[in-house]
């Protein structure tokens, strides 16, 4: 599967320094990746190995110190912040391993939030809104607040809320991580049904099972792509 | 602008204490700032009417000695005025809307009854009661030309003198006192009057008479002091030039000797008074609105402990592609509701209290407080106060919320 389609993230020797006053850390130190339309991708590596890092700056949630990123072709690695957070609201789809869901704010009003920032009209936000968490199988769990969702629930609101503005590509980071091994699983089957759907999506776990069941696996170990290659079929 | 109201709505469901503490502490700065400058405003007011005491826009001259030879007299000779030479002022001064010698003596026992008093009795024409406000009370008037002409003998008395020879208040016009024995008719006392500036003495407790009389009793042919009044204040200057230049070829010294006579100009010294009055209003307003800016750093430190708590808030909501104004417009509502607040109630409760203080102020009798003056609320105070406000208040929020806005949503992220 992977290899059709054009490439909708394009990375060419993209390097992040760390500098911490005395020490500087080279987080990436050269990464060249191209990730098609409709690939379902996975990074892998040990903790402290930068996918992370690589992670946020496809995302948009951090900048390269150096090389270029092309995201559908334009290059966002020297786009202002408002560009960059227009990018974050409508082109991209981030989840997280803790959710980062708004506690104060209920299942609905967190999915609303992107659309919010869009400036979508109230009718369109609220029918958009009901849709994606329908879709995420969340209907009825629409006014309760994260603290009475359970981790899976909690998943499926980012997922749902990650989907609002329709973006070009999903990022997830160890989306996994905090779930138990059913929720995981429910969670990464959402993954491929998004997938056969269509989306764009990239993955980071260090999972085995998680990445057997995406179609690409890329290793990260110091900075450096070790390998990239099509994930053994389960 | 929709988006930061919905935002800044549920922001500010969580921290309804926080606000209220925030709120008190710009009340009270507000309350603060009011007073001080609503005493500055009364203090002001009070000295300009109480400036008015001793007459507006006037200049006192005393003659002094020459210091110039000129024509053949020599330099140190002592000047001296005669009162036909006012009225050669009038004439070759047009300037000069109104002049009036007056002579003084001390020492002279007024008694009325069984009363005696020992004050200083003046001689003066009937222009000095406009020049130097000396306005009757109700039922008495000024000396007039009348009494000029016939040397009547007539007084006009101190509105203090009157209190202590006929009982406060007491009925005075009419009445015969002596003054070194020789019998007076009351005419007119003082009104009362708060009187700044002064020479010779307050005029609460001196007696007036007509000059004509006063140089007839005393057997005197001088005057000790001459008062004039410019046409237009702002020519205060020039016409004291045509002053000495008049007076210089009618009394023989030359019309540059400065030292001829000595001149009191009050347009001058009242000017100045203006200045320093308006100098103690800026540094009482610069205290309040220092008090004021504590609380408006307590606000900033509020705002940067809520930008703090926040912080991982602030990431997600960039994460979801909150742009910059979606983050800190909230936040500077947040403080500019804040402060809107506190100033609404400081204004509110400053108000009342400088009603409360002029109200007390009325019933006290102490001169100091009488010399304080009434503090006084005006509109330009709240206008000030209220941009004070506003600066303190969007500040206040400025820098926190930019702070919460300067990292890199990856950054904030990580936190956990």
């Amino acid at each position: 599967m992977n290899g059709n389609g054009r490439g909708l993230i394009e990375l060419d020797d993209l390097r992040k320094v760390y500098d911490t006053g005395k020490t500087t850390v080279e987080a990436l130190r050269s990464i060249t990746l191209t990730v098609r339309e409709n690939e379902f991708v996975s990074i892998m590596g040990p903790s402290g190995s930068g996918k992370s890092t690589l992670m946020n700056i496809i995302g948009c949630l951090d900048t390269a110190s150096s090389g270029s990123y092309r995201l559908k072709g334009e290059e966002v690695s020297d786009l202002d912040r408002d560009r960059l957070a227009e990018i974050r609201n409508q082109r991209i789809g981030f989840i997280f391993q803790n959710f980062n869901l708004l506690p104060s704010l209920t299942a609905f009003e967190n999915v609303e939030l992107p659309l919010l920032f869009k400036g979508a009209p109230t009718r369109e936000r609220r029918e958009r809104t009901e849709h994606l968490l329908g879709q995420v199988g969340l209907a009825d769990r629409m006014k309760h607040r994260p603290t009475e969702l359970s981790g899976g629930q909690m998943q499926r609101v980012a997922i749902a809320r990650a989907l609002a503005c329709d973006p070009d590509i999903i990022l997830a980071d160890e989306p996994t991580g905090n779930l138990d091994t059913t929720s995981g699983k429910d969670i990464i089957g959402l993954f491929e049904e998004l997938h056969h759907a269509g989306r764009t999506l990239v993955v980071i776990t260090h999972d085995q099972a998680i990445a057997r069941r995406t179609k690409r696996i890329v290793h990260i170990q110091d900075g450096l792509i070790t390998s990239d290659g099509p994930a053994l079929q389960g | 602008m929709k988006l930061v109201l919905h935002l800044f709505r549920r922001a500010t469901r969580i921290q309804v204490k926080r606000m209220v503490m925030t709120v008190m502490a710009l009340t009270w700065g507000t309350i603060s700032i009011v007073l001080l400058l609503a005493f500055g405003e009364g203090l002001q007011r009070n000295m300009a009417r109480n400036q008015k005491g001793m007459g507006e826009g006037i200049v006192v001259v005393w003659p002094g000695e020459s210091e110039k030879a000129f024509q053949g007299l020599p330099a140190g000779r002592r000047i001296r005025m005669r009162p036909e030479d006012v009225q050669y002022a009038l004439e070759n001064i047009p300037e000069i809307a109104a002049a009036s010698g007056e002579m003084r003596q001390w020492g002279i026992q007024i008694t009325y009854g069984r009363k005696s008093v020992n004050n200083r009795a003046f001689g003066v024409e009937p222009s000095y009661g406009d020049l130097r406000a000396h306005y009757p009370e109700a039922g008495g008037r000024f000396i007039n030309a009348a009494d000029m002409r016939e040397r009547r003998r007539v007084l006009f008395i101190g509105n203090e003198l009157r209190d202590e020879l006929f009982g406060e208040g007491g009925e005075a016009v009419g009445k015969v006192v002596l003054l070194n024995r020789i019998p007076f008719t009351v005419i007119g006392v003082l009104k009362k009057k708060m009187q700044m500036g002064m020479y010779s003495g307050p005029d609460a407790n001196r007696v007036t008479m007509p000059l004509t009389t006063f140089a007839a009793l005393f057997g005197r042919t001088t005057l000790n002091n001459l008062v004039y009044k410019p046409a237009d204040p702002a020519r205060t200057e020039a016409v004291r030039k045509q002053f000495f230049a008049a007076m210089g070829k009618k009394l023989r010294f030359h019309p540059e000797d400065t030292r001829a006579f000595y001149l009191w100009d009050t347009v001058k010294t009242q000017g100045m008074m203006t200045n320093i009055l308006f100098g103690i209003k800026v540094f009482l307003g610069v205290i309040g609105g220092l008090t004021l800016l504590i609380g408006g750093v307590g606000v900033a430190n509020i705002m940067y402990a809520v930008v703090k708590q926040r912080t991982v808030e602030f990431g997600i909501l960039m994460a979801l592609g909150a742009r910059r104004s979606a983050i800190m417009g909230p936040l500077i509502l947040e403080t500019l509701f804040l402060t809107a607040l506190g100033g609404l109630f400081g204004i509110g409760i400053g108000a009342a209290l400088v009603q409360l203080l002029g109200w007390l102020q009325g019933m006290a009798k102490s001169e100091a407080m009488q010399f304080l003056g009434k503090p006084t609320f005006s509109a330009t105070l709240a206008i000030v106060t209220v941009a004070i406000l506003g600066i303190i208040g969007f500040l206040a929020g400025y820098f926190p919320a930019r702070r919460a806005t300067s990292i890199q949503p990856a950054q904030v992220l990580r936190y956990e």
